[in-house]
C-alpha cells in the first residue's frame, strides 16, 4: 500500500453528513478535525454529493487545507471526476477516502424460516448483521393462521425478503409451502410500482429448486449457500453478503448520486451499522475484551455485542429519542420512565411532553427537569433494546450438546444468551443523549442505570460518533482506526465496580482499596473515587458477604483499573437494581446518586 | 441572520397546492391533461390481485403429492366457482368418492408437485384514486396516476390522524382559546369539518365520530382523549391509515393549546366552503403535515414560499419546548456565539420578547417562525 498520510472519511446519515480528517502524526494516526452539513437526498438538491462537499467544505475550514479538487469542487450532477483532491500533493488533497451511509430510510427486510427458534433466528441475524430492519420474522411454527402470514406479507412491503429453513438434505415440503406463501401474498417493495420484490432463499440446498418453481417470475429470487446447513452449524456470510449487495443497490436507488460518490471513494460504500460493527469486533480482537457498543438515536437503537467472540447486532427499531419517543413509552409504560425522574412530575403532563417531543422532534431541553426527562426516557430505551439484543445473541438452539456430568445434573439448555454482565469488560455509548449529554456523568449514570453492569466495566462514550468512519478505515487500515479511536473517539468516563447481589441500605457492602486509602461503601449508595483518565491503578475489592464482585460470593478481587473523566465509580446499589417503590423514597435516592456523581439536581 | 431548525406550519389563505395522486400497481389513468376535476373524480383505477388461496390436495386426499396429479379435474387457468370439485380420488374398489373442493371463486394459479397444493387466485378487488382535491390536471403519469394543481388556501397541522375527506367547514367555538366540549357537537355537523379553539374533549369527539363528522380542526389534544378514540397508543408518528370515522388535526400539539389566531382567523374567514383534509402525518423520512386545503377560484402562481426560513431581528416566532411552549414572540436578538443554558448544554440560542411581556432566551432549535 502507498504511504498513506491523511485519509478523508465521511459519514452520510439520515439528516447529517459527518466528514473527519485523519493525518499521520510521528509514527500515529489521529484526528485532526470534524466538519458536517445537512444530508442532501432530498428535494431540491436530490444529490448525496451536495452535502458531502458542504461537510469536506467545513473540515478545509477548519484545517486549513484545500481537499477539494482546485476548481472550487462545485460539482453538480452529471459532472465528471472525482471532487476530492487525490493523492494528496503539496498539502492539499488526501490519500484516501471512505464513506459510510445510513441514508434513505435504512433496509427493511422480513426473514421467513421454517422453525422460530432455529432457521428464523439465524435469518433474523444474518439480516441484523448486514445492517437492517426487520420488520418481521415469519416461521411455520410461529403460531400464525396462514392467512395471517399472507396478509401479513402484504401489509408489510418490505424491502426484501430473506427465506431459511432445513437444514442441507432435510425438509422440502416446509420450504415450498413458505414459497407458496409468498406467491400466495403476491408481495410489492416498499418502493418503486413494477419492481420485483427481491427474496434471497438461504435454506435448504435440496429445496432451492422446488422453491424456484413456485415463486417463478413473480420475485426475484437470489440462492445462496444454506445458512444454517447443519443444526449446530451457522453460515451467516453468504446471506449477509447477498443482502448487503443488494442493500447497496437500495441505497443507490433511493439516495439519489450515490453512484457518483462510489466513483469517489478509495473502497466500496459501507452502510453505517455495518461499519460501527466492524470497529467494534476490531476492537474486541484487538484488546481481547468482551464489549457491549450501543447507538441510541432519534428513531432506533443499535446494540452491538461482542461476547467470547462472538458478534452480535441487534436493531431496535421503535426505541429511540425523538421520532420514537413515543414508541418507548407505550413499551416501557409510563410508571416505568416517571421511577427515574428525581422530582413530582403529573403523568399526564409528562405524556404530553413526550408526545410534543415526537411531533417537534428537533427541540432540545432547555431546563435542567426538561433534560431529566429526557434522560429517563433514554434509561427505558437502552433497557428495552438491551433485553431484545440478549434474546437474540445467544447459542444455537436445538443442538446436542457433549456434556460432562455435570452439565447434566444443571440441566441447562442450549439457546441461553452469551451476554454475561459480569464478563463485560467494557461499554460504548454512541448517540446525542449519551455522547452530547451536558456533563459526562450523566452518560456514566445513564449506562449504569439501564445495563446494570456487573463486577469490573469500563465506560465509555464515542465522544463525536466517528465510529463509522473508523469502522470502514479498519478493513483497510486497522491499527491507524484503532490508533483513532482510543486516542481520540472514545472517551472513558472510569471503571464501574458493582457488586452483584443486594443488601440492607446502610449496611456495609463492599470495601475499596487503592493507594493505602480505604473506602467502605454502604449498601443502597454511589462513591466516586478521583482517578483521571489514562491513570491506573491497582485496587483490592473487598465485597461483604453476599456481594459478588467476580470472584465468588464474598471473595475478594486485586485488579488493575482504570480511570476516566469521572473517575472509579462504586456502584454499591444492588443487582439487580430495586428502586424504592414509593415516590418519597425514590426521589431522595436519585437526588442522592446525583450529588454522588457531582451531578446538580433539578427543582 | 440564522435558521430555525423547524420550519414554520403553512398557513395561507392564497397558494398555489400541487398533489400527485398515484395507484399502488400499474393501471389507467381516467382523466386527460388539462381536465378540470372534482375531489370526487377518480382520476385512475387498476385491480388489486386477490389472495392466492391454498388447496392442500394431497392432505385432504390423504396421498401423497405424487399421486394427486392424475386425480386433479382442473388446470392451470381453469376459472373456478366456490364448490367446483378440483380432485377426485375412487377407492374401496370404486365404491367410495373422496373429492376436493374449491372453497373460493377464483383462477387456478398454480399446482405444485412437491407439496400436492392447489392454488387458486381469488377474483382481483378494484382500487381507484380520486382526485382529493379540485383542480385541474397539469401531469398524467402514464399508468400510474397524475398530478393536481389547485389555488386557495392552504393550512397545515403539527399531527393528525385519519386520511381523507371531504367537508364544508363550520366554526362551532367563539375563540381560539374555547374548549370544544359534548355540548357543542350537533348533529347538523354531520359530513361537514368543524373548527374548534384550544381543545376538543374525549367525550366530544366520541359523539362527533357518531354523528358522521368527516373532521375536526382544534389547537390541542389531550393524550389520553387521542388513545380512548383510536382504541390504541401511537408509537412512532407515521398516521394517516387509521379505521375512524372523523379525521382529527391538531394545529399546536398535546394538551390544551390555544389555537394561533392567525390559524383560527383564516380558518374562520373560509366558513361555509368545502375543504379537503387529511389527517395524514409523517415526522421523519420526507415530512407528511396533516393539511386543509380549500380552493378558491381566483389563480394565484406563486407558492407558499419557500421551506427554508431565516430569524432575523423582528422576527415572529412560536416557542415549541418547553418552559414557554405554545407563547408567541418576536426576536430581539441573535447572538452569534453558544450560551450555556440552564441543562447544561452550549447551544446557539435567541433573544425575544414574549407576548407575555416577558424578555426571554430560547435555543434556537426550539422555535419555529410564524410566517406572514
Amino acid at each position: 500500500m502507498p504511504d498513506i498520510r491523511t485519509i478523508l472519511a465521511t459519514d452520510c446519515g439520515s439528516t447529517t453528513t459527518k466528514a473527519i480528517l485523519i493525518e499521520k502524526q510521528g509514527d500515529e494516526y489521529r484526528l485532526v478535525v470534524r466538519g458536517e452539513a445537512p444530508t442532501t437526498v432530498e428535494s431540491p438538491f436530490d444529490d448525496v454529493t451536495v452535502g458531502v462537499m458542504n461537510a469536506v467544505r467545513e473540515v478545509e475550514e477548519l484545517a486549513g487545507r484545500r481537499i477539494l479538487v482546485a476548481d472550487g469542487g462545485t460539482r453538480g450532477q452529471g459532472d465528471a471526476g472525482s471532487a476530492i483532491q487525490m493523492p494528496s500533493k503539496d498539502g492539499a488533497g488526501v490519500d484516501m477516502y471512505l464513506s459510510t451511509s445510513s441514508a434513505g430510510g435504512g433496509l427493511q427486510m422480513t426473514v421467513a424460516g421454517v422453525v422460530m427458534s432455529m432457521s428464523a433466528e439465524s435469518a433474523e441475524r444474518a439480516a441484523l448483521g448486514a445492517g437492517a430492519i426487520i420488520i418481521d420474522v415469519l416461521a411455520v411454527d410461529d403460531g400464525r393462521k396462514e392467512y395471517e402470514k399472507v396478509q401479513r406479507i402484504r401489509e408489510l412491503r418490505p424491502d426484501m425478503i430473506l427465506v431459511s429453513g432445513g437444514t442441507d438434505g432435510g425438509t422440502v415440503t416446509h420450504l415450498v409451502e413458505i414459497g407458496e406463501m409468498l406467491v400466495s401474498a403476491d408481495p410489492k417493495p416498499r418502493l418503486g410500482i413494477g419492481v420485483r420484490l427481491p427474496v434471497i432463499y438461504a435454506g435448504n440446498k435440496d429445496a432451492a429448486d422446488a422453491v424456484r418453481q413456485v415463486v417463478g417470475e413473480r420475485v426475484d429470487l437470489k440462492v445462496v449457500d444454506n445458512l444454517r446447513p447443519r443444526i449446530d452449524r451457522e453460515n451467516l456470510y453468504p446471506a449477509r453478503e447477498a443482502i448487503h449487495e443488494l442493500f447497496l443497490q437500495h441505497v443507490m436507488q433511493q439516495a439519489p448520486g450515490y453512484g457518483k460518490l462510489s466513483s469517489w471513494t478509495s473502497v466500496g460504500i459501507m452502510s453505517t451499522p455495518n461499519a460501527v460493527g466492524k470497529i467494534i469486533q476490531t476492537i474486541a480482537d484487538k484488546e481481547r475484551i468482551n464489549v457491549l457498543a450501543v447507538d441510541i438515536g432519534g428513531a432506533t437503537t443499535d446494540v452491538f455485542s461482542v461476547f467470547a467472540g462472538n458478534f452480535t447486532r441487534t436493531v431496535s427499531a421503535n426505541l429511540g429519542m425523538s421520532y420514537s419517543i413515543c414508541n418507548v413509552l407505550a413499551e416501557a409504560g409510563i410508571q416505568n420512565i416517571r421511577r427515574w425522574i428525581p422530582f413530582e412530575i403529573d403523568e399526564w403532563q409528562l405524556r404530553n411532553q413526550l408526545r410534543n417531543k415526537m411531533i417537534r422532534p428537533t427541540t432540545i431541553p432547555q431546563t435542567l427537569r426538561d433534560l431529566y426527562v429526557e434522560q429517563a426516557v433514554s434509561r427505558e430505551a437502552l433497557r428495552l433494546a438491551f433485553i431484545h439484543h440478549k434474546s437474540l445473541a445467544r447459542e444455537l438452539k436445538g443442538v446436542m450438546q457433549t456434556r460432562t456430568i455435570s452439565d447434566a445434573l444443571s440441566q441447562g439448555t442450549t439457546g441461553k444468551t452469551l451476554v454475561h454482565l459480569m464478563d463485560l469488560d467494557m461499554i460504548v455509548g454512541s448517540g446525542g443523549v449519551l455522547s452530547h449529554a451536558p456533563k459526562r456523568a450523566q452518560s456514566a449514570l445513564m449506562m449504569l442505570d439501564a445495563y446494570q453492569p456487573e463486577g469490573i466495566t469500563m465506560l465509555a462514550v464515542d465522544s463525536i460518533f466517528m465510529m463509522p468512519q473508523l469502522g470502514i478505515l479498519s478493513e483497510v487500515m486497522p491499527e491507524a482506526a484503532l490508533q483513532v479511536f482510543d486516542r481520540d473517539c472514545l472517551i472513558k468516563l472510569g471503571t464501574a465496580i458493582s457488586p452483584v447481589g443486594t443488601g440492607k441500605e446502610g449496611r456495609m457492602a463492599v470495601t475499596v482499596t487503592l493507594d493505602g486509602g480505604k473506602h467502605e461503601i454502604p449498601f443502597g449508595t454511589v462513591k466516586v473515587i478521583p482517578l483521571a483518565g489514562g491513570e491506573k491503578k491497582t485496587v483490592e475489592i473487598v465485597p461483604v458477604g453476599g456481594f459478588d464482585v467476580g470472584a465468588g460470593k464474598g471473595r475478594s478481587r486485586t485488579v488493575e483499573v482504570e480511570g476516566g473523566v469521572v473517575g472509579l465509580i462504586i456502584d454499591a446499589r444492588g443487582r439487580p437494581l430495586n428502586l424504592p417503590p414509593d415516590d418519597e423514597t425514590r426521589i431522595r435516592k436519585l437526588k442522592e446518586w446525583l450529588s454522588a456523581l457531582g451531578l446538580d439536581q433539578a427543582g | 441572520m440564522g435558521t430555525a431548525y423547524t420550519p414554520g406550519l403553512k398557513v395561507t389563505p392564497r397558494t398555489t397546492v400541487q398533489k400527485t395522486r398515484r395507484l399502488p400497481l400499474k393501471g389507467q389513468v381516467t382523466v386527460q391533461l388539462g381536465d378540470l376535476v372534482q375531489p370526487e373524480t377518480v382520476v385512475a383505477r387498476t385491480e388489486l390481485p386477490g389472495i392466492m388461496q391454498t388447496v392442500r390436495v394431497a392432505e385432504r386426499l390423504s396421498i401423497e403429492a405424487s399421486d394427486v396429479p392424475p386425480l386433479l379435474k382442473v388446470s392451470v387457468g381453469d376459472h373456478v366457482e366456490r364448490g367446483t370439485v378440483v380432485a377426485e380420488n375412487k377407492s374401496f374398489f370404486g365404491l367410495l368418492t373422496n373429492q376436493v373442493k374449491s372453497p373460493v371463486e377464483g383462477v387456478v394459479e398454480l399446482f405444485s408437485p412437491v407439496s400436492g397444493h392447489l392454488g387458486i387466485r381469488l377474483t382481483p378487488s378494484p382500487v381507484e384514486v380520486d382526485a382529493y382535491i379540485q383542480g385541474k390536471v397539469t401531469e398524467v403519469i402514464p399508468e400510474e396516476g397524475v398530478v393536481i394543481q389547485t389555488s386557495g388556501a392552504l393550512v397545515q397541522g403539527i399531527f393528525g390522524v385519519g386520511g381523507e375527506r371531504l367537508g364544508e367547514l363550520k366554526i362551532i367555538v367563539g375563540g381560539p382559546d374555547e374548549v370544544v366540549d359534548e355540548d357543542r357537537i350537533t348533529e347538523d355537523l354531520a359530513g361537514k369539518v368543524a373548527v374548534g379553539g384550544s381543545n376538543i374533549t374525549g367525550p366530544a369527539l366520541k359523539k362527533a365520530a357518531g354523528f358522521g363528522v368527516a373532521g375536526i380542526v382544534v389547537g390541542g389534544i389531550i393524550d389520553k382523549d387521542l388513545i380512548e378514540y383510536l382504541g390504541h397508543d401511537i408509537g412512532v408518528a407515521i398516521t394517516g391509515q387509521e379505521k375512524i370515522p372523523t379525521t382529527l388535526i391538531v394545529t399546536e400539539g398535546f394538551g390544551v393549546m390555544r389555537m394561533a389566531h392567525r390559524t383560527y382567523d383564516l380558518l374562520k374567514s373560509l366558513e361555509g366552503k368545502r375543504a379537503s383534509i387529511n389527517g395524514a402525518t409523517q415526522i421523519r423520512a420526507g415530512v407528511i403535515r396533516p393539511e386543509i386545503i380549500v380552493p378558491t377560484a381566483e389563480e394565484i402562481t406563486t407558492s407558499a414560499g419557500p421551506d427554508e426560513q431565516s430569524l432575523d431581528v423582528g422576527t415572529r416566532i412560536r416557542v415549541i419546548r418547553e418552559p414557554y411552549f405554545g407563547i408567541l414572540g418576536e426576536v430581539t436578538a441573535l447572538p452569534p456565539e453558544p450560551v450555556l443554558v440552564e441543562s447544561g448544554s452550549k447551544v446557539r440560542i435567541l433573544e425575544a420578547e414574549l407576548e407575555t411581556g416577558e424578555k426571554v432566551s430560547v435555543p434556537r432549535a426550539n422555535v419555529e417562525i410564524i410566517q406572514e
